[in-house]
């Protein structure tokens, strides 16, 4: 199973805690892994990425393994440690500031 | 008896505040959906525990929710918002073609016969409509597609959809606002529209009369004259008394005729309500005093109402959908400003009362009335 972080608004909207598990059938690519968290919690499709784009929302962020691949392509083919589970994807909010 | 629930949509989540029928003492819940904004949530008239809230968040883009237990509880549904067809294009800020997006649904507007019917006005300006509760949202596409979509200009809060009134007499017709595009009605239940804007002047604009192109801040009409409109437009206050043919100018003796909000009396089809504010470069009261003008007259006559609201260094706003009235005798008058008050009055604006303080800013402001 792949491991998700959330953050804190789509956990609440999901109703899950700060990690969730799913699996991906097939190549274990960035686009991949967000449509099985969009089909294990259909509440949170449009929030992570735009519905019809797929684009990822401008103020989110994906971290793995200590990189940031907010600006990968779907077809991107995730970490190793992310695939065997070892380490979290991670769907950050950008830090508002101030 | 009787109770009032007011439905506060605020900066950083909803509010639920209720009373009984003397409406002083008031409990309130919340806050629902803490952290995202709530443009607005409302009842449905002919299913007053069914409520639908929009939901948003720079971060995380609309949700929308739905309530059949009077806000007890929520559940999300859909949340798709596809404009129809090919989007096109609107005028961006410097005039040039900008394609239509998505951004929120800014105002929501429940049938007045059936809880699974609801409108949505959203930014980009276009109109959608539920009628399975909220499980599917489609664009009702004539009112972008009428002919003057492609000029409309966002002003400087977006291009939003933010008014819509439902004719009580007349299922077929509507009316909705848009910032910065003018008024339109339709009277074909939203196939085909048409601009009714005629008698409004605008200086901020290259043809002051243009068909299209008016900041409409908000209108109003009392259900028992619905082809009486009343509107606060960026700077005037406004009516029409045939649907929008003809609109003239009652600003009257306002101290300002800037402002947001605009209501109706339940009761009084000519008493009406505005809060006049500064300027557009100076968003909050003249002088620092809040105060609610209210005219008895159907406009250009205006009394300040100013009992129990601050009357010294108040440099609040009270944006355009934070002011409603409740259909009790006497008509309670509602409003919520930036700086987290509701404020209500129990004997139709005589008198005024903060019956919540420190909320986050409040958006908008809805009251449910219950025998």
């Amino acid at each position: 199973m792949i491991r998700v972080e959330l953050p804190q608004h789509l956990q609440t909207l999901a109703r899950v805690g700060r990690e969730v598990e799913v699996s991906v059938d097939g190549p274990v690519t960035l686009g991949a892994l967000l449509d099985a968290v969009e089909a294990c919690y259909p509440v949170l499709q449009g929030t992570i990425r735009d519905h019809v784009s797929k684009k990822r929302r401008p103020f989110l962020r994906f971290f793995a393994c200590q990189d940031d691949l907010s600006l990968e392509a779907p077809d991107l083919l995730l970490p190793e440690p992310v695939v065997r589970g070892t380490e979290p994807f991670m769907i950050v909010g950008a830090i508002a500031g101030g | 008896m009787s109770s009032v629930r007011v439905l506060v949509g605020t900066r950083k989540g909803a509010f639920i505040l209720t009373s009984d029928g003397k409406r002083q003492a008031w409990a309130v819940s919340g806050p629902h959906f803490p952290g995202w904004e709530i443009y607005h949530l409302k009842g449905s008239p002919a299913d007053p525990n069914r409520l639908y809230a929009s939901q948003s968040s720079g971060w995380f883009g609309q949700v929308m929710q739905r309530s059949n237990d009077g806000g007890a509880t929520w559940q999300p549904v859909d949340n798709k918002f596809t404009y129809d067809g090919t989007p096109g294009t609107h005028q961006w800020y410097d005039g040039t073609p900008h394609p239509w997006e998505f951004k929120r649904v800014w105002h929501l507007e429940p049938s007045l016969s059936d809880p699974d019917t609801v409108y949505a006005g959203v930014e980009d300006a276009a109109l959608f409509r539920t009628t399975d509760g909220g499980a599917s949202w489609h664009e009702l596409p004539g009112l972008r597609n009428h002919g003057s979509g492609a000029k409309w200009q966002p002003g400087a809060g977006g291009l939003g959809l933010h008014t819509i009134l439902l004719d009580p007499t007349n299922p077929q017709r509507m009316f909705v606002a848009i910032s910065a595009a003018g008024a339109f009605r339709t009277d074909d239940g939203g196939t085909t529209w048409t601009p009714i804007n005629k008698g409004l002047k605008s200086q901020y604009i290259p043809d002051p009369e243009a068909e299209v192109g008016h900041c409409v801040h908000r209108i109003a009409l009392h259900p028992s004259r619905p082809d009486t409109l009343y509107m606060q437009k960026h700077w005037d206050v406004m009516r029409t008394d045939d649907a929008g043919g003809q609109w003239t100018e009652v600003s009257g003796n306002l101290p300002t005729d800037f402002g947001f909000p605009i209501d109706v009396h339940a009761h009084e089809p000519e008493t009406i309500y505005v809060v006049p504010i500064t300027s557009d470069s100076h968003h909050f009261p003249p002088e620092g005093k809040l105060r609610v003008y209210r005219s008895r007259t159907g406009g250009h006559e205006w009394e300040p109402l100013s009992k129990g609201l601050p009357q010294q260094d108040c440099y609040v706003n009270v944006l355009r959908d934070a002011m409603a009235v409740d259909r009790l005798d006497s008509c309670g008058v509602y409003f919520g400003t930036t700086g987290g008050q509701v404020y209500a009055s129990a004997d139709s604006g005589d008198t005024w009362a903060p019956i919540v303080r420190d909320l986050p800013a409040v958006l908008s402001v809805e009251v449910q009335t219950q025998p």
